[in-house]
């Protein structure tokens, strides 16, 4: 070319002036067939990019199939990403940084067979994104195989004896699919077939690009597309079918557009300031200072307490917890969890120790809490000679054991005091009176502290529970001093 | 006592929080600047998700709950293409589904955090504490010769510090890292100081950052060149050494004079502690070498100990998978036995005590 010569219809600057990225000697054309309704995208993609300015902060995200490729060409952003899931990893790009555009190119398996749920969960969220939907009707890259959208009849190398609707099924419509979903807001299938129906997809393609730049939401453009090759057709012949039968089966046209009534998506910027972050994980009441308040306990405390689902005994374990917490002494809490806590028993190991503390798993106890009978009769072999018991008397007999015990009628407390919510209050009442006989230090306000932190945001029930543990402390009842 | 005063005497670092395992992790996160969460809710692991749900949006930062796992890792590979701090959590059967993306992510090069506090397996198992994720997460897991930065924490001041930890070596490397643990830290509750919180980090300069300077940048993990694809398996490979150079993690414990050494991780580690102080009082020279990273694998500790240790005991919660590691570490110089417990069960500890007996006899 020479100097003078005025270039009229240059390649658009949407595209690399050489395709570099293509490995071997071709670097002037793409690597589609002749006829392929992915290069005649591709040039509407890339001018529509320079046309409305989008080009620096778009990432066309290739699919797997054959325009996996795509980052080749186009001078923006781009990534290929696994089969089926451009969705996805679009979502994730714009949801950490809102200001990017993104396609998502995807063929007719990428996104109506292996990716159908991604797809239709991102059109659900209505992302700010555009899906470019390539339905050719039939696997190209794989050579040749059924699709999700391949027309009832029709051959292919895994439909040998041609797609049935008893075998198969019909053929996917995915824009009436999204268009029935509310979160989208424009969908639309065109073909890449005659100049007229060229043009209108270049319009429809503009549309949702330009509606992701306002930030409206989740637009689907569905480009039916030839595949001569695959169809065993030469350009024109694949045309002519796409117009002859898929176009009855796919009808074009605009499913919805609704842009105008939706406002564009606000993302406010993440706070990074270190005050503010500190803010935000700290709870508001944590201001206490622990360090003023050491205790020493004169052994390692190995608590077992159970009862029924919904007694509150996690709870109570983690009230214990918090009251160590707040006196520097080491605490661990494992909770039974899962299916176990629904309807059945529940249960949790609580450590307190001044020293390191090696499992959290309490199998064998020195001290054990029960609030049901069938709690009693499954961890009562595991306390320990010295160990100590302490149960609700409202709800379990008195067990035959000559280990030091005590009792308390929590649930007699609790009902009583109009809440049968605080029966773990109460019976942390008559451990902390238990407590006193085996430790030097009065732990009794060190509860109390805990019952108000845990009920921090219910303050209606802080005086329940803290009138609840003073009525269990005062009423403990010693069965068996050992 | 003035206003500055105040603030001073609630210094970050001296102020104590009392977290489950999976709720420090999500501290540790947010605090390493981690700007986004894409989770599906399992046992025993959700807590993460629960406790993501309400601190990232305080900040606003992203937390979506994903349609699956698969979504999940895949958007955690946006995000991170983006540049961004991300993390995604899950366990045992939700980590097998992710497998593909992470092969991508290690792949692309790109940073990325995944916790995985395991269950019980195989098949849909059950929701008590298991090591059998261990082959899946320390080998690889997914198709291709990559790997993770595999990192093990044992208690839930360690699920933060590991996690904040986790997206340092994430960007150091640009690779995939994992918090590997159990249902038992996971679900446990103790005492955590947190670490500082950093700022903002700049974008790093491959990002697909959505602006002109980063226009031209692009991810791929697609080489149709033999050699091409080989030339990207070695740099993996270079990279892994050098990971394997610098990163090695444990903590040994009486090891120095030991004739036995036990070999475990995760909460299994806190067992074996608690079986050397009862053994050490009995007279028994038992020590213990706890990996804390799984990769890379601390062989040279390891090999170090060979000397004066006459036999090595792993004790896992799987059928013994960290076991062949040890091995290899030792190039079977020394006797390494298995005590090993599944299902949900945790090896009590006069099994562990019962076995050093019967080995030290």
């Amino acid at each position: 070319m020479s100097v003078n010569e005025t270039v009229k219809f240059g390649r658009s600057k949407g595209f690399f002036e050489t395709f570099d990225r293509r490995p071997g000697p071709i670097k002037k054309n793409m690597h589609y067939c002749p006829g392929c309704g992915h290069g005649i995208l591709h040039k509407l993609i890339a001018e529509a990019l320079i046309d409305l300015g989008m080009r620096d902060k778009m990432i066309v995200i290739s699919p797997v199939g054959c325009a996996v490729f795509a980052y080749y060409y186009f001078d923006c952003g781009g990534i290929s990403v696994p089969h089926g899931r451009a969705p996805a990893v679009a979502t994730g790009m714009i949801r950490a940084n809102p200001d990017s555009f993104v396609i998502s190119y995807q063929g007719d398996g990428d996104l109506g067979a292996i990716g159908l749920n991604n797809f239709l969960q991102a059109a659900n969220r209505g992302e700010n994104m555009t899906v470019c939907f390539v339905n050719n009707g039939i696997y190209g890259m794989t050579s040749g195989q059924m699709a999700p959208t391949t027309l009832v009849g029709q051959k292919t190398a895994t439909s040998p004896y041609g797609r049935s609707a008893t075998n198969e099924g019909y053929p996917l419509k995915v824009a009436e699919m999204v268009a029935a979903l509310e979160s989208p807001i424009y969908v639309e299938r065109v073909a890449l077939t005659s100049t007229k129906n060229i043009r209108a997809a270049r319009t429809a393609l503009r549309k949702g690009l330009t509606y992701m730049r306002e930030k409206r939401g989740f637009s689907l453009i569905e480009f039916l597309a030839a595949c001569p090759v695959n169809l065993k057709k030469n350009a024109s012949e694949a045309d002519d079918w796409i117009e002859n039968n898929m176009i009855p089966y796919f009808p074009l046209g605009r499913f919805k557009d609704v842009a105008s009534d939706r406002s564009p998506i606000e993302r406010p910027e993440p706070v990074f300031d270190k005050e503010k972050v500190v803010e935000a994980l700290f709870p508001a009441d944590s201001g206490l200072d622990w360090r003023k308040k050491e205790a020493k306990l004169r052994k390692e405390l190995r608590i077992k307490c159970a009862g029924f689902g919904g007694q509150g005994v996690l709870s109570l374990g983690l009230m214990i917890a918090e009251m160590g917490q707040s006196r520097d002494i080491n605490v661990s809490w494992l909770p039974s969890y899962g299916p176990e806590m629904r309807g059945g028993t529940a249960n949790c190991s609580v450590v307190l120790s001044n020293n390191e503390i090696g499992s959290p798993i309490v199998k064998e106890t020195n001290l054990l809490i029960t609030m049901n009978q069938p709690s009693m009769d499954k961890f009562l072999p595991d306390l320990l000679p010295k160990g100590l018991l302490l149960y609700d008397r409202t709800n379990i007999e008195r067990p035959d054991t000559d280990r030091r015990t005590y009792s308390v009628e929590a649930g007699r407390i609790a009902i009583e005091l109009g809440n049968p919510k605080c029966a773990n209050s109460a019976i942390m009442g008559a451990f902390a009176a238990c407590l006193r006989g085996i430790e030097q230090v009065n732990y009794e306000e060190a509860f109390e502290e805990a019952i108000r932190k845990t009920f921090a945001k219910k303050a209606n029930l802080v005086n329940l529970n803290i009138e609840a543990f003073r009525k269990g402390k005062e009423s403990v009842k010693i069965e068996n001093v050992n | 006592m003035s206003i500055s005063m105040v603030k001073e005497s609630m210094s970050f670092n001296t102020r104590k929080l009392l977290l489950k395992g999976n709720e420090a992790s999500v501290y540790g996160a947010l605090l390493a600047g981690c700007e986004c969460f894409f989770g599906y809710p399992i046992t025993p692991a959700s807590e993460i998700a629960n406790t993501s749900a309400e601190f990232f949006p305080k900040l606003n930062r992203t937390f979506l709950q994903a349609e699956s796992e698969i979504a999940a890792i895949n958007m955690v590979f946006g995000a991170s293409a983006a540049g961004h701090r991300a993390l995604t959590a899950s366990s045992g059967l939700g980590i097998s589904l992710k497998q593909e993306g992470v092969s991508y992510i290690a792949t692309c090069e790109l940073p990325a955090v995944i916790i995985d506090v395991m269950r019980g397996g195989p098949g849909l198992g059950n929701i008590g504490p298991e090591q059998s994720d261990y082959n899946q997460v320390v080998k690889g897991g997914g198709h291709g010769s990559y790997k993770c930065v595999v990192l093990a924490p044992n208690s839930p001041q360690e699920m933060c510090d590991f996690t904040f930890k986790a997206f340092d070596l994430a960007d150091k490397y640009r690779t995939p890292v994992y918090v590997l643990t159990d249902g038992v830290v996971g679900q446990m509750l103790e005492s955590v100081s947190l670490p500082d919180p950093i700022g903002k980090k700049p974008l790093p300069e491959w990002a697909l950052a959505g602006t002109a300077e980063t226009r031209r940048n692009m991810i791929t993990s697609i080489y149709l060149d033999y050699d091409d694809l080989e030339s990207v398996n070695l740099k993996l490979q270079a990279k892994y050494a050098e990971i394997m150079r610098n990163e090695q993690r444990y903590e040994a414990y009486m090891v120095d004079d030991a004739e036995l050494i036990m070999v475990g991780y995760g909460i299994i580690s806190r067992l074996i502690r608690s079986a050397v102080d009862t053994l050490r009082s009995e007279g028994r020279k038992v020590g213990m070498l706890r990996p804390k990273s799984l990769f890379p694998f601390p062989v040279d500790a390891l090999r170090r100990l060979v000397g004066n240790a006459d036999s090595f005991l792993c004790v896992e919660m799987s059928n013994g998978q960290m076991i062949d590691d040890v091995r290899l570490a030792i190039e079977c110089s020394k006797p390494v036995r298995l005590l090993n417990r599944m299902g949900g069960n945790v090896p009590s500890l006069e099994e562990i005590t019962g076995k050093c007996g019967e080995i030290l006899k």
